[in-house]
C-alpha cells in the first residue's frame, strides 16, 4: 500500500517542523504559517514549530494591534498546546540580536544554540518554512 | 529630506543604508511597520541608530502592534499617525527607503 494510504489511515507519522523567520505584522507569512500549522494538528503528526531570525518576534509579548487595525493573532501561539503541539523551539543567538530574552516571550519555548537548532531541523522528515 | 524605513534592519540592509548615504543636516528617519524593530534597546542594531546624527522617530501604532512599548531605546521619538503628516509636511522631501 502507498505512504499516502498509510497517511490517510494515520498508520505513518512523520516529523514535521515549521521554521518560522519572518516578523509578525510586515509581511503575511507569519499568520499564514500559522494557519498551516493549526490545520497540520487535525492530522496527527509529530509537528514542531522553530522560531528563528525575526521570527522570534511573533512570540513577543504585549503585542497590541488596534492602532494598526490588524488582527492580533499572537493569542493562538498560547492555544497551539490545546492542540498538542508543545514542541516550540528560539534560537538563542536571533533573541539576543534583538535585545529579546526568553521572559519577553509570551508562551513557554525551548530555547537552544544555532548547534541544537541545527540538529533538530535534521531529525525532521518534513521542514516547511514560513 | 524625511528617511521612512519599513523593513525590519535585521532582513534587510534598508537602514543601513539610510544611516550610510543620507545628508543628517536637515535628515530624519522615521521607523514605521517592520522598521520599529531597529529602535528595540539591546538589541544589535541600537549603537548604529543612537549614532545616527539625526532626530529617530517611531509610528506608535507599529511599536505597539509589535509588543514593543517598553522595550524602546532612549532617544527616539514617538509620533501617532498625526505626527507622521507633520514630519513629512516639515521636509522638504521624502524618500522611502522600500
Amino acid at each position: 500500500m502507498s505512504d499516502e494510504m498509510d497517511f490517510e489511515e494515520g498508520g505513518t507519522v512523520k516529523k514535521f517542523m515549521f521554521v518560522n523567520r519572518k516578523a509578525p505584522y510586515g509581511t503575511i507569512y507569519a499568520l499564514e504559517g500559522l494557519e498551516v500549522v493549526l490545520i497540520s494538528a487535525a492530522f496527527d503528526q509529530d509537528v514542531s514549530l522553530a522560531f528563528v531570525d525575526d521570527g522570534v518576534f511573533q512570540l513577543v509579548k504585549g503585542q497590541k494591534t488596534d492602532g494598526v487595525e490588524m488582527k492580533n493573532f499572537s493569542p493562538t501561539y498560547r492555544a497551539l498546546e490545546g492542540y498538542d503541539i508543545e514542541k516550540l523551539y528560539v534560537d538563542r543567538e536571533s533573541l539576543e540580536a534583538r535585545g529579546l530574552t526568553e521572559d519577553d516571550l509570551l508562551v513557554d519555548v525551548q530555547v537552544m544554540s544555532a548547534a541544537e537548532m541545527g540538529d533538530m531541523m535534521a531529525q525532521q522528515d518534513v521542514l516547511i518554512s514560513f | 529630506m524625511l528617511h521612512i524605513v519599513n523593513k525590519s534592519p535585521f532582513d534587510t540592509g534598508s537602514l543601513a543604508s539610510v544611516l550610510r548615504v543620507a545628508k543628517k543636516d536637515g535628515g530624519a528617519v522615521l521607523l514605521i511597520e517592520d522598521g520599529v524593530y531597529a529602535a528595540v534597546k539591546s538589541s544589535a542594531t541600537e549603537a548604529s541608530l543612537k549614532a545616527a546624527g539625526m532626530p529617530v522617530y517611531v509610528l506608535q501604532a507599529d511599536a505597539d502592534a509589535r509588543g514593543l512599548q517598553s522595550k524602546l531605546m532612549e532617544g527616539v521619538n514617538m509620533v501617532d499617525y498625526g505626527g507622521f503628516v507633520d514630519l513629512v509636511a516639515g521636509h522638504d522631501n521624502v524618500q522611502s527607503w522600500l
